[in-house]
């Protein structure tokens, strides 16, 4: 008799997420129905070698608002963020930072779009809201996470604040410093989208460039993105941040004014439901077909289509992670090609999706594929960053195995638990981001919410996002509660 | 006056008894030290002892428990935090008053440790770390110093000086120590823990440290 070997839980979990994601893949759509994909392809090829950076005069500009806007966003969440960190524990503000976060930057924009027009406060706000609940939920958990030691040593009668100041402060500080500039490249990259949805941001320059088929701007336009991020740690100093952040409250374009009526219009009136709005006998009875039709013919087709493609893009992306970590790991590769595993990576993760997808759906026409390519790539691009930083604290036995079999060996069941953790943690943001997806044309929930906002239909647009917001914060319950029965666990420097 | 009194008490650590039958008295101006093998429960005896005395005393935790992002200063200025205002400590942290400096440096000069005053106390040996948690101690306005194993991790020269600077700077001196030579030289009374229960409590005078052997043996004879 054979001694038979039950699979390890973790090896069962992958085991079902990968069925899972292979049944939603046989029912997806991943054509390419351009009609020759591969000669558009080699034209924007041609312009990412020949960048023109003096085609537009509105360049540097582009860069500077996209900057900004950023800088602006960024820093208004900080403070929004440390002080709703500070009274965490009540239920209430859980919940809202929760809600609020649970809610894309460019669903914001849209919303904010209907309040202030292309004001900036638009894209301020827009970055500002989400970031406020997700900065409040990290810096809460830092503080927890700070040395307690000290407070046995503080005199009996200290004031609680006193003590906050001295003792739990100081400690959290320099990984709140560490969190904000993760957070500010994170704003860099909404900012760039916010330009799809008008803002004056580079997104917005990368649209019409694309559009027009000029190819040497869209590649002058990255390029330039990509160099502010990757100089990030060299132009973002403690004394110079009053300096940019009153420079870019100068710089935006202040002048669209904003009414107040439209306002409250909007708050009051457009995003009540329409048949409850218009009253009349037969008020509850139009509601029910209002409800059932956003319901069924909405709601439905478009959740089922974000599960499908997050649930591809997430495997994919666990793929994808396993092939990219080696590029920068020194226990696979030399110092010469891990260099160009580093351009690779940080240009891959300094690129948001969404332009990505973009790029990709404009190439390949509309299906799911160039959304999950899109996907795939950005987020294993850091999750792979982040695991081969990591197996560069991995010391090896010297008589180590080398090549492919090292991978397998040593490497792979070393990595596998941490890649897990981080992909579970970051499924909630892939499911995000699917459901923007869809304002560029692929029937996830975003493509309906951006529906409703072009036909003016606010109360549905509102219901719309409401029912994301929902889905989001179940995949994040559910994400804790696989990350916790599988005792995996992200730290601080990973999130 | 008896500075602290105990009657039939028992103390414990996250809601587990571990001491019983506690009675004790404290008169100010004694040198006091508690002697026992580890996990006897003599942290558990300093920890409520420091909770009866409140403001009176000052504490040194075993593990020091300075703020590690922290300068020197800034550690030993929080042995005076509950005495100042909220503003006079922000401003502290932001950019330390001349006036709370000087009154700082004149504690850590006799510590030797004037030159470290604006290090981050990450940045200290194991010594100066502790001299440091000692200098809180002393800034702190109380008459009383409760210390656990304040000369753990140094050696036999600067644990004289340590001790040394405690008995002259403060009025009462409670202290853990596992160095049973070193708690016979520089305390006055000895309190021994055994069993969850004290189970000597005397004079030092006269002793050799072979008379405490009792409490060191387990009781499987």
């Amino acid at each position: 008799m054979s001694a038979r070997r039950d699979p390890s839980p973790l090896a069962r979990t992958s085991a079902a997420f990968l069925i899972i994601a292979l049944a939603c893949l046989a029912f997806a759509d991943i054509a390419i129905t351009t009609v020759d994909p591969w000669r558009e392809l080699g034209l924007l090829l041609a312009g990412v070698v020949t960048p023109d950076f003096y085609s537009t005069d509105s360049l540097g500009l582009a860069i500077a608002y996209t900057l900004a806007f950023a800088l602006l966003g960024v820093a208004l969440a900080n403070i929004v963020g440390f002080g709703l960190a500070l009274v965490f524990h009540s239920r209430i503000v859980r919940v809202g930072c929760a809600f609020v976060r649970a809610i894309h930057e460019l669903f914001w924009a849209l919303i904010f779009l209907q309040m202030f027009g292309l004001s900036p406060l638009t894209g301020i706000l827009a970055i500002a809201i989400p970031y406020a609940g997700i900065i409040a939920k990290v810096y809460a958990e830092i503080l927890e996470e700070a040395d307690q030691r000290p407070l046995s040593a503080v005199p009996v009668g200290a004031g609680r604040a006193s003590v906050f100041l001295f003792v739990r402060l100081p400690d959290a500080w320099a990984h709140f410093r560490t969190y904000s500039m993760y957070r500010l490249e994170c704003g860099l990259r909404s900012s760039a989208v916010l330009g799809f949805i008008g803002l004056p941001t580079i997104g917005f320059h990368l649209e019409s460039a694309f559009k027009q088929g000029q190819y040497s701007d869209v590649s002058a336009l990255l390029i330039l993105f990509y160099l502010v991020i990757a100089t990030m740690r060299i132009w973002m100093k403690k004394p110079l941040l009053p300096v940019y952040l009153v420079g870019a409250a100068i710089i935006l374009p202040w002048g669209a004014a904003f009414s107040l009526s439209n306002i409250t219009r909007f708050l009051t009136h457009d995003i009540v439901p329409y048949p409850l709005r218009a009253g009349g006998d037969n008020m509850m009875e139009a509601f029910g077909d209002w409800l059932s039709l956003l319901l069924f013919d909405q709601a439905l087709p478009g959740t089922v289509a974000t599960i499908q493609l997050t649930m591809i893009a997430l495997v994919a992306t666990g793929f994808l992670t396993m092939v990219f970590f080696p590029l920068i790991s020194p226990l696979l590769l030399g110092r010469a090609a891990r260099t160009g595993g580093h351009v690779f990576l940080v240009v891959a993760r300094s690129t948001p999706e969404y332009i990505l997808a973009f790029i990709l759906l404009n190439l390949w026409g509309p299906s799911m594929l160039p959304a999950i390519i899109a996907l795939s790539l950005h987020n294993a691009a850091i999750i792979g960053h982040l695991i081969g930083r990591y197996t560069e604290t991995i010391k090896l036995r010297p008589d180590a195995v080398k090549g492919i079999n090292r991978y397998f060996y040593e490497v792979v069941p070393r990595i596998y638990p941490p890649m897990l953790a981080l992909l579970f943690y970051r499924w909630e943001v892939i499911m995000r981001e699917t459901a923007i997806l869809g304002i560029l044309g692929i029937a996830t929930l975003g493509f309906y919410v951006d529906s409703a906002f072009a036909d003016l239909r606010f109360d549905r647009a509102l219901f719309l996002i409401l029912i994301t917001a929902m889905l989001n914060i179940c995949v994040d319950a559910i994400s804790r509660a696989v990350r916790s029965r599988l005792r995996l666990q992200t730290t601080l420097e990973q999130r | 006056m008896p500075l602290l009194e105990l009657r039939d008490e028992s103390a414990g650590y996250n809601g587990t008894q571990i001491l019983h039958g506690l009675s004790l008295t404290i008169e100010p101006g004694e040198r006091i030290a508690l002697v026992g093998e580890s996990g006897a429960g003599k942290s558990t005896l300093l920890r409520l002892f420091y909770q009866r005395l409140g403001a009176a005393a000052a504490l040194m935790p075993q593990d020091s428990a300075l703020v590690q992002a922290l300068t020197v200063f800034h550690n030993v200025y929080m042995g005076r935090l509950h005495q100042r205002s909220v503003w006079r400590n922000l401003r502290n942290l932001l950019l330390p008053a001349s006036g709370d400096v000087e009154e700082v440096r004149q504690v850590l000069a006799p510590l030797r440790l004037e030159d470290k005053l604006f290090s981050g106390v990450g940045q200290l040996s194991g010594g100066e770390y502790q001299r440091t948690a000692l200098a809180r101690a002393l800034y702190h306005t109380g008459s009383v110093i409760v210390a656990d194993e304040p000369v753990s991790s140094v050696d036999e020269h600067q644990a004289r000086e340590i001790l040394e600077t405690m008995n002259a700077q403060k009025e009462t001196v409670i202290l853990a120590m596992h160095d049973r030579a070193l708690a016979i030289e520089f305390a006055d009374r000895l309190i021994g823990i055994k069993g969850g229960r004290v189970v000597l409590d005397r004079k030092s005078a006269g002793m050799v440290p072979g008379d405490l052997d009792d409490l060191y043996r387990n009781g499987l004879e």
